[in-house]
């Protein structure tokens, strides 16, 4: 159970450390940005109780808010894809096809269903986040372009993340 | 009322996702109302050091491009001082001077943190109010305006930047004194919008714009930017006007905080005014 929380900590200061480090700095073309952090909250174990998704989504949120002096609107945009998780999962998922103490990880859902999960919860995030940002501005075509560009951007590094802790996985193995 | 704890512990998912979302909400628009000092924002203790351990190893990258920045300025300072004028006559001091009296001073800083892809930008800046920055003082950078300071904490401000939907700037064009307003209208970090100067006017590309001098935040006469394109679109009675920035809001390092020292006085003075009406 220590191992687990460890692991968790871990996971949250190395991701969250490369958005606002790395990831924060990159301007694509002006106005797109990659968010590599709600993959934390992808991450989460299938069994994660209901508030712990929820509090740990509004935390994660918020961290990132301290941080790009914009409160609120991350914690608002990844509270809602937690709470979109379950039912986005229930969706996608033939039943009874997995264990539920695992995380949603190729090696055990594979490529496709990560692909389709993670492009449906990173585009309500997204979507979520630049509406917030926008508030009070008409032209919500360019909202919707810059949600789809982002998440385009989004998806791949996350892909890669995942791919890139299958490698780890193996090599220790 | 039994039923009603139940229905609750059975959906508190949703309860709980409402409540917290009503909270972030609440965090958003207390967030947006001005000069709101906050504790979780970037100029507080822990983002403002990991963002300075960040910058202190970044900066290295760009040391020639901003030695070559200096020296530029140094030059055209250099060529702004009295003794470069020919005549010594007493109206040159009235730029920064009301009845020889010092008006401006600026304080140095450095960017330690900075966005142009958002709605709204925020940058912070290494120095607060041990150094004698307050909230609403102007910033400037070496070739124009940058932003206003939001808020200060002890060693580090955040600084609402230009490319910002709550920020307008009063402003001017050089040659003929036109009062207008300069707004962000997103997008391209190069280019704001001035707009309320009437078609009348003669405009022509490359006229530059300065400040007004009118919001005791910034002095009279820094630089803005040029103009662009103009037209008078359809249904208004006033140019659009599209200004070209001096600053590169995408890569700025140093930049100086304006404290107008008459600003209480002159405040005060203006309050009264208001008070009559």
């Amino acid at each position: 159970m220590d191992f687990k929380i460890l692991k968790h900590t871990g996971r949250f200061l190395i991701i969250i450390g490369i958005q606002i480090l790395i990831l924060n700095q990159i301007h694509f073309s002006g106005f797109i940005t990659p968010y590599l952090y709600p993959l934390f909250i992808l991450l989460l174990p299938f069994n994660t109780k209901g508030y712990n998704l929820l509090l740990t989504a509004f935390f994660t949120g918020l961290v990132i808010d301290m941080f790009s002096d914009s409160l609120g609107m991350h914690a608002s945009a990844t509270l809602f894809m937690a709470f979109l998780r379950p039912a986005i999962i229930n969706l996608i998922t033939v039943k009874t096809e997995f264990e539920q103490d695992v995380e949603p990880r190729f090696e055990i859902m594979g490529a496709g269903w990560v692909f389709i999960y993670t492009l449906i919860l990173i585009f309500i995030h997204h979507l979520s986040l630049f509406t917030l940002e926008i508030f009070r501005f008409a032209g919500y075509g360019e909202t919707l372009l810059r949600a789809l560009l982002s998440t385009a951007f989004s998806v791949g590094l996350i892909l890669l993340a995942h791919i890139l802790m299958g490698t780890q996985k193996k090599s220790k193995a | 009322m039994r039923n009603l704890i139940n229905f609750i512990t059975r959906h508190y998912f949703f309860f709980l996702f409402a409540l917290l979302q009503v909270v972030a909400i609440t965090l958003i628009v207390q967030n947006n109302t001005y000069h709101r000092s906050f504790f979780i924002n970037s100029s507080n203790f822990i983002a403002g050091n990991i963002y300075r351990m960040q910058s202190g190893i970044t900066q290295y990258f760009s040391l020639k491009s901003f030695n070559e920045q200096l020296v530029e300025e140094n030059t055209r300072l250099r060529s702004q001082i009295p003794g470069s004028y020919l005549t010594t006559d007493q109206n040159i001091f009235t730029f920064r001077d009301t009845l020889h009296q010092k008006q401006f001073r600026y304080i140095n800083a450095r960017v330690i943190n900075n966005s142009v892809r958002n709605r709204n930008n925020h940058m912070t800046i290494n120095k607060g109010r041990l150094h004698g920055i307050r909230p609403d003082m102007g910033v400037i950078g070496s070739n124009g305006v940058i932003g206003i300071v939001k808020d200060v904490s002890g060693n580090f401000s955040s600084v609402i930047s230009l490319l910002h939907s709550d920020m307008q700037i009063s402003a001017k064009i050089q040659k003929n004194n036109h009062l207008g307003t300069i707004l962000w209208e997103g997008f391209d970090h190069r280019k704001v919008t001035m707009l309320y100067i009437p078609p009348h006017v003669e405009l022509e590309k490359g006229d530059t714009i300065i400040t007004s001098g009118f919001s005791q935040i910034f002095p009279e006469g820094i630089t803005i930017g040029v103009i662009d394109e103009f037209e008078v679109r359809r249904g208004d009675n006033f140019y659009t006007i599209d200004v070209q920035l001096f600053a590169d809001f995408n890569k700025l390092e140093y930049v100086q905080v304006v404290q107008n020292i008459f600003r209480d006085e002159i405040d005060g003075l203006e309050a009264l005014n208001g008070a009559r009406n």
